[in-house]
């Protein structure tokens, strides 16, 4: 950092330099804000005269992406679970196998054996497969958990380096819009270059159909719950419901999206990996393309006898997906949004 | 043997101009860089910046820079010693570049922190030299252009000024290296000057030259200039005139590059190997006076100066890559450094002992300056005396050399017998001395290897075609 410094040629490709050049001196917690603030274009590698074979070796993208992976699991809450994050693809892999099987059994323990080859699209089949209160308890107490370990998480990342004030909301307004375009993907407005210095815009829009899949998906979800609680339809849900829409459509995002960031990762250049290779970020993709999968399959199959087993099957992939989110890959977007409000707040403070 | 319209030897920014501009205009064209790709484009790579006149700013260019006010600069940095049929055209067409390489993938953004000085009349490169060679590497591969790395133009064969191939020796720092000839209708030579070849500084500077830092890329080893010279062709310039600065003296041999500059003059004293101050450490602010300090040094014994400052001014510049030697007293800093403890103690006492004035304040000419003393640190001079005390060591740090081929409006080379060369063209570094009889001003290096980079493609297409 200290040849950056000196340098500062790549001051105009993204958030992390202009943050870098605030701190004379980087500390512990500068360092993991300035790691989360990078989204590995790779810009400012294939743009550096000192990376290698310079005997210099900057490879600022390198350090940045291990020191990230490493602040995940400096953050995660609570902290004893914080290993999860090494080997985090073996772990995501245990326990997704693991629910997934008790969901199984489950089937044939609590209800007859018989759901679990049962067939049915009218309304209500699903809940004789496994009772609406109990998938309601389960997933809604997962999901509560998720949420109240990335808070914690999150605020231990806020807290922890020092900010001048509160954000404002026009930070925050921001910082959204730049989280909603990648902005900083962009390498200042020459493209990301995840492969070679030509850039290329493969990443980008794989990532946008992850994460617009992600939130249709979500949608989807949210749309099931007031159907049943405020209109008392209960699912599943027929073809034409916003649902079932929502959530055609979300899945083919997360289809489409995980196996594109997976191809772009494959190729990508090593400068722009992290040298630890936990695996999390395949860990994360493959989940979410596990999700999208028995989630549309479900939908396609729900009428013939296959429907108790992908119901189970389903559900018990998105049921980790839930679990492993607050320890996972999944962290990524909440630290670099917390990181992106910080320096939005940052240089609109550095300009009065 | 391979044939090719156009021959272009060395792939920086004068060369990829050329190719560029020669294969838009439909001509073949092959570039042969002697690096390998990782180093390509040779000191292009460390630039950041590029001098263009405009008349009117643009919200990144903060104002106008009018082509008459950009000639006074010119005429005042060369004392008049330019080509002035040259120095006009490379000043009007530099108001065509912004447009020109922003065309090829080149993006631009507002003069880097600490350069506010240049905002208005430089175009600085967003990502930096290497940033924007990248951009016209890919857009020269994608007109076709063929680029050969890690081989290098060996020898030329010129006829009564006339090219007919080039000896390329491929992987020329392998085992195995491989020999091809390159036949072409017109030749461009942008290979840089001769600043790597310590043996041809050595030629104009003596034994000293061994202690020079190249500032740039190992490559610009002048094997071009010199076969063009060879064969005739006319040259320009001293072999002694060159852009040549202070730097760290730990710098690496080659390829420092920008992050090797040293602040810290203004706030101490340099001493020479004997421990003497040699030169007013006050004159100027720094980036006025860091071009001369490369000469001042260079004719100091062993060619080094020693920067001792003390822990009042160590936050007031920019930080350097390598850290400072520091010591508690004079004489373990004398120790550390290598210098004549006496001498050094006796030098800095005197000094002290001078200083006059008590309102320090480096952002402006101040009163600080000693009496007595030869010779005298005109402003920001204070004691040295709270410890601990810092050293940097100080090394002419080499960026250009200017004798080159002298060429006409066209980019044309000129022989040495008066007479125009038949199919030569040169641009860039090779050709800078048309322009830079001496001195230099920042960012001007780069506007003469686009404008006749430019040139020399569209004479050389032009004269191939028709
Ligand atoms: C640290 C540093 C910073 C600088 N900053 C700036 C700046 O900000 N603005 C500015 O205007 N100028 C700057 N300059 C000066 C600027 O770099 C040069 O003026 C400009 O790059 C010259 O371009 P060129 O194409 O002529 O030469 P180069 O870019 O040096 O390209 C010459 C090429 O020829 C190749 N070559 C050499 N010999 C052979 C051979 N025998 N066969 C084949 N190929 C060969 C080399 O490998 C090299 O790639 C800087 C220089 C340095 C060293
Ligand atoms: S990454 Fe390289 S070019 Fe960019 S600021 Fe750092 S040292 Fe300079
Ligand atoms: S990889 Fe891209 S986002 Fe990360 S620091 Fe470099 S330029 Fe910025």
């Amino acid at each position: 950092m200290g040849v950056c410094n000196a340098c500062r040629y790549c001051e105009g490709l993204c958030a992390v330099f202009p943050a870098m050049e605030l701190r004379r001196q980087l500390s512990g917690p500068d360092v993991d804000y300035l790691a989360n603030l990078c989204h590995s274009c790779g810009a400012c590698y294939f743009d550096c005269q000192y990376a290698e074979p310079h005997e210099f070796a900057i490879g600022v993208p390198t350090v940045l992406a291990d020191l990230r992976e490493e602040s995940y699991a400096r953050y995660a809450w609570p902290g004893f679970l914080a290993p999860l994050f090494e080997r985090n693809g073996l772990w995501v892999a245990l326990i997704t196998a693991f629910s997934v099987t008790v969901f199984v059994l489950g089937f044939i323990l609590f209800s007859n054996p018989g759901v679990l080859f049962a067939s049915g699209s009218e309304e209500g089949a699903f809940y004789r497969a496994m009772p609406h209160n109990t998938m309601a308890g389960l997933f809604g107490s997962v999901f509560l958990y998720s949420i109240i370990a990335m808070v914690l998480s999150v605020r231990k990342f806020w807290r922890a380096s020092e900010s001048q004030g509160s954000a404002s909301w026009r930070s925050i307004w921001q910082a959204t819009r730049d989280a909603a375009k990648l902005r900083n993907l962009e390498g200042g407005g020459m493209g990301c270059m995840h492969k070679s210095e030509t850039p290329s815009n493969a990443r980008r829009v794989a990532h946008h159909f992850t994460f617009y899949g992600f939130l249709l998906c979500l949608a989807s979800t949210s749309t099931a719950t007031v159907m049943h609680y405020l209109f008392g339809v209960q699912a599943p849900y027929p073809w034409w419901s916003p649902t079932v829409i929502l959530g055609v459509l979300g899945g083919i995002g997360l289809i489409l999206g995980p196996i594109g960031l997976l191809g772009v990762k494959k190729g990508s250049h090593s400068a722009l990996r992290p040298v630890s290779g936990s695996g999390m970020d395949v860990a994360f993709l493959v989940m979410l393309l596990a999700t999208s999968v028995t989630g549309l399959l479900l939908l396609f199959f729900r009428a013939t006898p296959a429907m108790g087993i992908l119901l189970a099957i389903h559900l018990g992939v998105v049921f980790a997906l839930f679990l492993t989110m607050p320890y996972g890959k999944f962290v990524h977007g909440l630290y670099r949004y917390v990181s992106l409000v910080r320096h939005a707040h940052e240089q609109a403070g550095d300009k009065q | 043997m391979t044939r090719f319209h156009v021959v272009i030897a060395g792939g920086g920014n004068a060369g990829l101009c050329a190719a560029i501009t020669a294969a838009s205009a439909g001509a073949t064209v092959c570039v042969i860089e002697a690096a390998p790709k990782g180093w390509r484009g040779g000191n292009t790579r460390h630039t950041r910046n590029m001098r263009v006149a405009h008349d009117e700013g643009n919200g990144i260019l903060t104002g106008p820079y009018p082509v008459e006010e950009y000639m006074e600069d010119l005429l005042r940095v060369t004392a008049g010693n330019t080509n002035q049929e040259l120095a006009t055209i490379t000043l009007e067409r530099s108001k065509e570049l912004w447009d020109y390489l922003a065309e090829q993938g080149v993006h631009y953004q507002p003069s880097l922190g600490g350069t506010l000085s240049l905002g208005r009349t430089n175009a600085f490169f967003l990502g930096g030299g290497r940033s924007m060679l990248n951009a016209l590497y890919r857009t020269a591969e994608s007109l076709g252009v063929v680029i050969h790395y890690d081989a290098k133009v060996t020898s030329l064969d010129i006829q009564d000024g006339v090219f007919n191939s080039a000896t390329v020796t491929h992987g020329w720092q392998s085992d195995s290296p491989e020999e091809s000839t390159i036949e072409g209708r017109a030749f461009i030579a942008a290979a840089g000057g001769f600043e790597a070849n310590i043996e041809w500084l050595k030629e104009a500077w003596g034994t000293a030259a061994e202690n020079f830092l190249i500032r740039g890329t190992p490559y610009n080893r002048g094997e071009v200039l010199r076969q063009l010279l060879d064969a005739g062709v006319a040259s320009v310039g001293d072999s002694k005139q060159c852009h040549a600065v202070a730097i760290d003296g730990r710098a690496p041999k080659f390829d420092g590059g920008i992050v090797t500059r040293l602040d810290c003059v203004p706030f101490g004293v340099v001493l020479n190997a004997h421990g003497q101050r040699f030169y007013d450490e006050g004159e100027d602010f720094w980036p006025k006076r860091y071009a001369i300090w490369g000469r001042l040094v260079a004719a100091q014994p062993d060619q080094v100066g020693h920067v001792i400052i003390d822990s009042k001014s160590i936050d007031l510049f920019m930080p350097s890559v390598f850290p400072p030697l520091k010591a508690d007293t004079l004489e373990e800093l004398a120790q550390l450094t290598g210098l004549p403890a006496d001498a050094m103690v006796q030098t800095i006492d005197a000094f002290n002992h001078a200083c006059q004035g008590a309102n320090f304040d480096h952002t402006e000419y101040d009163d600080c300056h000693t009496v007595g003393i030869e010779p005298a640190k005109t402003h920001w001079a204070r004691p040295i005396d709270k410890p601990p005390f810092y050293a940097y060591t100080l090394r002419p740090g080499i960026t250009f050399t200017y004798l080159g081929v002298k060429i006409d409006s066209n980019a044309r080379m000129i022989m040495a017998n008066g007479r125009n060369s038949g199919n030569l063209y040169a641009a860039g570094e090779i050709m800078a001395g048309n322009v830079l009889g001496q001195g230099y001003l920042a960012g001007i290096g780069m506007t003469i290897g686009s404008v006749f980079g430019r040139i020399a493609g569209e004479s050389a297409a032009n004269a191939v075609l028709n």
